[in-house]
């Protein structure tokens, strides 16, 4: 993965609308860390592989970035985004790590379903 | 068939490196036979290699390469995946699970089940694995139930199970064992830079001695 480029990534963006993606979205602190840390909550969600068509999908900040694509019904936003890549398979991955390089956030766009 | 067969069992790739590495070597070294039973490739993990080497979707291939490495150098001939995915365990259907297990069991007849204790291992996956584990025992008719030895680390274990029943000397496996969480390196990378780089007391003790508790089956 690589920094962020806003402009590139929204010329990817753009190159999406329209046409139905399958998502991975995930934010995390990790199982762990209420064990480390007292007074810590884990708290995180993730959902692989639902599919939606974004009419509008923008990518904002300075960095860490945020992205939010807006449905015909809804929407889709993520936050603390630092790093990303088109994959051999074209698939968008955009990933937020921390300082440690521990990932806390996760957003991927793919014209085809992820494996399970 | 080889004698004193050995069963591991537990849920991610680097488990089987911090609790029972010095344990499994030094079972292979008096000739006893290991299965292990790795129920995930750990492809939610949040270390992601330092510097940052992987992807989400790159992590699966990275951590199964990971335990082949860290499975060779134990020395175990017999690695089992089981196709879950990382952060699931608790929600699939565990009495299925169990039965995967007890089909495990019956093929290679244990003498000794290891995998970690239920409500005592910290991530739901651990829990949920024991869990799993204990009822593929229990259905067992009782002359044929192996010893299950398990890990505990949560807060407060001690103090609601006792003392480990099992405190196994690792110490001249000590680098051996190191190399093996090395092996890990997506998920290691920054402890072993730890250890490394100051004296860490509890990595340290934890390299030289593995301890266990027996769990009432
Ligand atoms: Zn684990």
């Amino acid at each position: 993965m690589k920094a962020i480029n806003p402009a590139h990534v929204q010329a990817e963006l753009d190159q999406l609308r329209g046409e139905p993606v399958y998502v991975h979205l995930e934010t995390t602190n990790g199982a762990y860390a209420s064990h480390r840390e007292k007074g810590t909550l884990s708290a995180g969600a993730f959902i692989r592989n639902v599919q939606l068509t974004f009419e509008i999908g923008k990518i904002a900040g300075n960095g860490p970035y945020r992205i939010g694509l807006e449905t015909d019904i809804g929407w889709l936003y993520a936050e603390g985004l630092t790093d990303w890549e088109k994959d051999e398979e074209n698939r968008l991955l955009f990933a937020g790590h921390d300082h440690e390089g521990r990932l806390a956030a996760a957003l991927e766009l793919s014209r085809s379903p992820f494996p399970k | 068939m080889s004698k004193k067969p050995l069963l591991v069992i537990f849920p991610h790739p680097d488990d089987e490196a911090f609790g029972v590495a010095g344990t499994i070597l030094k079972h292979i070294e008096s000739g006893g036979s290991v299965t292990y039973v790795c129920l995930t490739l750990g492809e939610m993990g949040r270390n992601m290699g330092r510097p940052v080497m992987a992807n989400r979707e790159t992590l699966p291939d990275i951590r199964r390469r990971e335990l082949d490495r860290a499975a060779e150098l134990l020395g175990i001939q017999d690695l089992r995946r089981f196709g879950m995915r990382d952060k699931t365990i608790e929600f699939t259907d565990l009495d299925a699970l169990a039965s995967r297990f007890g089909d495990v069991i019956q093929e290679i007849a244990p003498e000794r089940i290891i995998t970690f204790y239920p409500g005592y291992a910290v991530h739901p996956d651990h829990d949920a694995t024991g869990d799993a584990v204990i009822r593929a025992v229990r259905a067992l008719p009782e002359e044929k139930r192996p010893d299950v030895h398990t890990i505990a680390f949560a807060d407060g274990t001690e103090e609601d199970l006792g003392a480990p029943d099992v405190l196994t000397d690792v110490s001249a496996y000590r680098d051996a064992k190191l190399q093996i969480i090395e092996a890990h390196a997506s998920q290691t990378a920054g402890l072993i830079e730890a250890v490394k780089s100051r004296h860490d007391t509890e990595m340290e003790e934890m390299l030289v001695t593995e301890r266990f508790w027996r769990y009432p089956v």
